[in-house]
This record gives C-alpha cells, sequence and structure tokens, in this order.
C-alpha cells in the first residue's frame, strides 16, 4: 500500500469502528490560583537528587560553581552576563551539539519551577543547542523565586508554554535503577543538577 | 521477539519457577515498585478525580481518533515535521528501512519503544545489514543478553547484577567478577556516549502527541531519547496512533499520572516536548496503527487502547510478579499485555487471558481506569467460542457444560470426586493435571449440601 492508501484505510477504518460521541471533561477545577511554594520545590528537588541554592546575583553563583566542581573546568552558558565571569569559557558560536560533549557544567535558564516534582521548564532558545542540558556532566539551571508554579496544570498555562520550538521539563539529574533496582545518579545525562533560584530585589 | 515461542505461559512460568530464590526476588522487587507507587499517589487527594478525567479524555478521543489523527497531521507538517502513515507493523518497518537509506545510514540508536518491539523492528532492520543500538540502559543489557524485555518499564528487572556484570565483561571488555551497579552504569555510559555521539539517526518512541499543537512528548529518566534525537542529524518517533491526546493542557494531567503509576517517581526526568527540527535537521513521525483500529471496533476490549505504559498492572499482579515477564511471550507483558495481544494473534496469544487470578489489582491501580481484570475474563468467553482455549482446558471445560447439563450427571460426579478426594486423591493430584502442582487438597465432606439437605430437614 502506499502511504496515501494507509493514511486513507486507518481513517477509515476508526470511521467504522470508533465508540459513538463523548465530551471532554472539565479539568479547569484542578487548578489552582496559588503561587507555588520554593520550599515545596526545593523539598522536592532535592528528593529527586538535585540541590538547590539561593543566590543574589551571578558572581555568587560563579562562586558556587567553582567551590562544588572546582575551578579549572570547561564550562558553558549561552547567558551573556554570565560567559563573561567564566575564566575558561566554551565559545558561544559553537552550534554543533557534539562539541558539547566535553562541558563539565552547563549554566542556562529556565522559565519556571514547579512545586509539586521539582521540574524546570527550559525552551530551546534558552539551551543554546538543545543536546546542551543532557550532555553536559553536570547542570546548572537559574530560576526566579517567584517563578514556581504549584502544579503540571498551571504549567501548561504558563506563557512559556505557549509557543517553542522545543522545551523539556527537567527534574533533577539523569538517572537509572535499571539494574536490581538500584538509584545511580548520572546515567548518560548529568550527574547532577543545581537550581540557582535567583532572589528578586526588593525595593522598599 | 528474537526467538519462535512454542511454550504457553503456564509452561513458561513453570521454567521460571525452577528457582525458586529467583521467584521470591523478582516478586519482592515489583512489589517493592508498586509501594512506591502506593506512597506517591496517596500525596494527591485529587488522585481519583485525576484517574477520572484522564479516562475520560482517552475515551474522547477514542471516539474521535480520525479527526485528531488529521488535526496533528496538518499541524506537524505545518512544523516542518514529516508525518509517515503505517497500517501495520511491515510498513512501520520499510518506512523506517526507507528513512535510513535515504540518509545513508547503516547504523541507527535507538530509545525505548515498544512499538518497536511489537513490529520486530531490530530483527528486521539487523537482516537488511542496518546495525541498531538500543540506548536505555535496561534495553542495552537485554538486546546484549539477545534476549526481549520483559517488562516496559524496567526491561532487565528479571536480571541479577552478577549477570549483567558477566555480560558487560564478555561485551564491553570490563574485568570478570563485577557486579557494582554504579561501575555497571559507568561502564555503560562510557560505552554509549560514544554510540550517541557517532549515530546519524536515532530513532524514539512517544509518550504522547498533540492534536492541536502537532508536536509529541517523550519522557525518559536517563536522558537517552533527549541526547540521542537532539544530536542526530535525523529524528524518527515511532507512535501507535492512540498516544494521541487532544490538547497540550491535557498533559497536565497525564504527565502528573504517568510516573507516579510507574515508579512513585512525581515525574520523568526529562519530559522533551518535540515540536520543530532544529535548523537543518529532519524530524520524521510515523503513525502506526498494527491492529489497534481492529480492537477499537471491538467494543469490549476497546478500553484497553486507553494504556499510557505505565506498568502498574504488572508491578502490582501476582501472576507477572511470580511468572516473569518473558512468560507472555509477548512484546507487553502483564495483564495489560494479556488484553492487548489476544487481539493481534488469538491463537497465538490466546493463553495470556487464562494467565490471571481475576483478582482485580490492575483495574485499581491503572490509572486511566481500564477494566483490565474483566476484560481478561470477557476474552476468555472469546476465545474459548472461538476454539483457541489450551486443550487440556477444552476437554475439562466439555466435561464440566455435561455436568451442569444434567441433573443425575452432577449427583454422580459430585458423588466420585468426594469418593476419589478421600480415599484415591492420587488420582485427582499427580503430574497429569497442573492444577495441582502448586495446591493442597481439600478436606472432602462427608456428604453433598443435597443429602445433608434431604436428612436433616426435609422430614421437618
Amino acid at each position: 500500500m502506499s502511504q496515501a492508501d494507509s493514511k486513507e484505510w486507518i481513517i477509515k477504518r476508526i470511521g467504522e469502528n470508533k465508540p459513538g460521541p463523548s465530551s471532554l471533561p472539565d479539568i479547569s477545577h484542578f487548578e489552582t490560583k496559588d503561587h507555588g511554594s520554593t520550599e515545596k520545590f526545593s523539598d522536592i528537588l532535592k528528593a529527586v537528587g538535585g540541590s538547590i541554592y539561593y543566590i543574589h546575583d551571578f558572581e555568587e553563583l560563579v562562586s558556587v560553581i567553582g567551590e562544588k566542581h572546582g575551578k579549572a573546568l570547561r564550562l558553558y552558558s549561552p547567558i551573556p552576563e554570565i560567559q563573561k565571569l567564566l575564566k575558561q569559557p566554551v565559545d558561544t558560536e559553537t552550534v554543533d551539539g557534539h562539541d558539547f560533549e566535553n562541558v563539565e557544567v552547563a549554566i542556562i535558564n529556565a522559565h519556571f519551577g514547579v512545586a509539586e516534582n521539582g521540574a524546570v521548564w527550559v525552551s530551546h532558545d534558552q539551551m543554546g543547542n538543545r543536546a546542551v542540558p543532557f550532555i553536559c556532566q553536570h547542570l546548572a539551571v537559574i530560576i526566579n523565586e517567584d517563578n514556581i508554579v504549584p502544579t503540571m496544570h498551571e504549567a501548561y498555562h504558563h506563557r512559556a508554554l505557549r509557543n517553542y520550538n522545543y522545551g523539556a521539563f527537567i527534574a533533577g539529574p539523569s538517572k537509572t535503577a535499571d539494574i536490581e533496582q538500584s538509584l545511580v545518579l548520572g546515567a548518560h545525562g548529568p550527574k547532577s543538577m543545581t537550581v540557582f533560584v535567583l532572589l528578586v530585589q526588593k525595593h522598599y | 521477539m528474537s526467538e519462535i515461542n512454542l511454550k504457553d505461559h503456564a509452561e513458561l512460568a513453570h521454567d521460571f519457577n525452577a528457582d525458586e530464590d529467583r521467584v521470591d526476588w523478582h516478586d519482592e522487587t515489583l512489589w517493592w515498585v508498586r509501594v512506591k507507587r502506593d506512597k506517591s499517589v496517596r500525596q494527591l487527594p485529587e488522585w481519583e478525580a485525576l484517574r477520572d478525567a484522564a479516562s475520560a479524555i482517552k475515551l474522547n478521543v477514542l471516539a474521535n481518533l480520525d479527526t485528531y489523527l488529521l488535526q496533528f497531521e496538518s499541524n506537524a507538517i505545518a512544523n516542518g515535521i514529516k508525518v509517515h502513515w503505517a497500517k501495520d507493523a511491515k510498513e512501520h518497518n520499510d518506512i523506517v528501512y526507507r528513512i535510513l537509506e535515504d540518509n545513508r545510514a547503516h547504523r541507527m540508536v535507538k530509545s525505548k519503544s515498544m512499538l518497536t518491539e511489537e513490529c520486530g523492528l531490530n530483527e528486521f532492520l539487523s537482516e537488511k545489514g542496518i546495525e541498531v543500538i538500543d540506548s536505555d540502559l535496561g534495553e542495552r543489557i537485554v538486546q546484549l543478553a539477545n534476549e526481549p524485555p520483559s517488562h516496559i518499564v524496567l526491561p532487565c528487572i528479571h536480571k541479577k547484577k552478577e549477570e549483567i556484570g558477566e555480560l558487560f565483561h564478555t561485551h564491553l571488555g570490563i574485568p570478570a567478577g563485577n557486579s557494582d551497579p554504579q561501575f555497571l552504569t559507568d561502564t555503560a555510559r562510557a560505552h554509549l556516549r560514544e554510540i550517541f555521539l557517532t549515530r546519524k539517526v536515532a530513532l524514539t518512541g512517544v509518550n504522547f502527541a498533540i492534536a492541536e499543537s502537532g508536536e509529541f512528548v517523550v519522557c525518559t529518566n536517563e536522558g537517552n531519547a533527549d541526547i540521542a534525537a537532539n544530536l542526530a542529524n535525523v529524528h524518527i518517533a515511532s507512535m501507535g496512533i492512540e498516544k494521541l491526546i487532544p490538547e497540550k493542557i491535557h498533559l497536565g494531567i497525564f504527565l502528573r499520572i504517568l510516573t507516579r503509576s510507574a515508579t512513585g517517581q512525581p515525574i520523568t526526568t526529562y519530559s522533551s516536548h518535540f515540536k520543530r527540527p532544529a535548523k537543518g535537521k529532519q524530524m520524521h513521525i510515523i503513525l502506526v496503527d498494527n491492529g489497534r483500529t481492529e480492537q477499537l471496533g471491538r467494543e469490549d476490549f476497546r478500553n484497553s487502547l486507553k494504556c499510557i505504559r505505565c506498568g502498574a498492572c504488572m508491578n502490582t499482579c501476582p501472576v507477572y510478579r511470580r511468572s516473569g515477564g518473558h512468560s507472555y511471550h509477548s512484546a507487553i507483558a502483564g495483564p495489560i499485555g494479556s488484553i492487548l495481544a489476544p487481539n493481534l494473534n488469538m491463537e497465538k496469544y490466546g493463553d495470556l487471558p487464562f494467565a490471571s487470578t481475576l483478582c482485580g489489582s490492575c483495574s485499581n491501580v491503572c490509572p486511566v481506569k481500564i477494566n483490565i481484570h474483566e476484560q481478561l475474563y470477557k476474552w476468555r468467553q472469546v476465545i474459548v467460542k472461538a476454539g483457541h482455549a489450551p486443550t487440556a482446558k477444552k476437554i475439562s471445560m466439555k466435561a464440566m457444560a455435561f455436568t451442569l447439563a444434567s441433573p443425575s450427571g452432577y449427583n454422580i460426579a459430585g458423588k466420585t470426586a468426594r469418593w476419589v478426594l478421600k480415599y484415591a486423591p492420587f488420582a485427582v493430584n499427580n503430574r497429569l493435571n497442573p492444577w495441582y502442582l502448586h495446591r493442597d487438597m481439600p478436606v472432602a465432606p462427608e456428604m453433598s449440601f443435597k443429602e445433608w439437605y434431604e436428612v436433616n430437614r426435609k422430614s421437618n
């Protein structure tokens, strides 16, 4: 059968075999108007193997990364303000994902965090290259303190979910329990994930 | 499946039970996963409402599958994704092969896709001289062992770490005698990184596709799908047509229930949303029927198409836990596999709906509320009527039908059974009667209820 024939065949068979009409349920009641709790986000993120730091500015972030991972490392950030603070930055003009294989720590922005599961939403334009958050050895992500939603329902209503070419919810480091259910961090992707919560400067 | 299976579930379960310690270990490991699921879902007071909503959304999908598929196709094309349609496994495999040929690729890296297991893609491509490497750690392990996965979420749950160490010693060159999960995972990490960096074509499965936006979502904990698909020039995604959901906001429901049901995690580490290919790269999606429209037409069984492949029904099933995934000799094992497989081949998989105690635990944990145990019971009737029941069952059921249809036959049979159980238990409890293999003999009553009634009550 040609592609067009198969399509026609499948659509026709569905028409003949599908059940009678049934409407979509109203799911709006699952949403809350609350802000997400930073405390809950932090607890869950730690439970799924991530860590969290509260910072006032990017200098603080760079120094925390230096303490955690050592200073003489290949770091990469598509964020210009951070890139210029790095001692040995990986060229931001790098266009091929394969070149990020040796990046020790990648530092990227995320749109928001989700309190119920410790995930952050990262879109393609925040990654620099789509492979970056997955291929680096350690991942660091920045979110603003006031950008935490309570559950996935609010997440899908967030403006950042309206349009993107590619995006991912990321919750903690890459992990596997395929060998006798023993949890191992760093299956293929990052061995650690650190979320930096940028404290909002309050002016009174 | 890498070998043609001539044994049925009962015989394969018997083989698995040869090693009692291993059965206990398998049973306990999976029960532990079930307990993690329980702890996780109990933290959500709205859990039952989420199940109801998920089930209702999926029913709406089945009722509008044709419209949603066409909507998905036009949106995906507008996003720059190439959409293919395959009515069966062969067409699916041919499409994958053609894409590989068009890109002059002889090697491909694959992340978890039960659909490609169902279609026998690896064997097909291997015959064409294409090398396929599975990148999910569990799948890579069973691939090295030349076995199919035994669980849809935990592919090598039947393997002990010592056996995995031995496989890595043989195939990946580590010293013999290693069984530390951390060391073994690090070994696989190094081995598979090289694969990710050198393969130009990556195939992934699909957890959800969204009609209104023409995008699809892939969920993994390891990040293998994400690394592979984002490094390769060509990303092929294989998807059963029932994986569609109407709107993006519905992901809010499904991503909340999927992993909590599967492993007890609040969400998978990675939930990748593929909408448009990166500049200069290709993204293909193959929409596969392979029996799904047939199942859609079976009123009693169509709800099985709501399945989101979380594996909760397997972890809770007392039969699965004690018989192992391979005893189901089908791509998808356990209770859900036992109601999906007979649709594909009633003769070959006619034994599977009998591999259940009908306890109903599967239906209770199913996040999309599929009435799994009721469907198992209904499949038994369909299979017996179609003449595909196991022979021993067919004979005994005929005898039972005769006995129950005749009052005198019933009385005589009852008397005989009581006499036999009392004086000659070896006549039923022997090697020729598999029912007694793991059961104790009941104590036979002195008389039937009818006889007792005549003696004690009739005179009053």
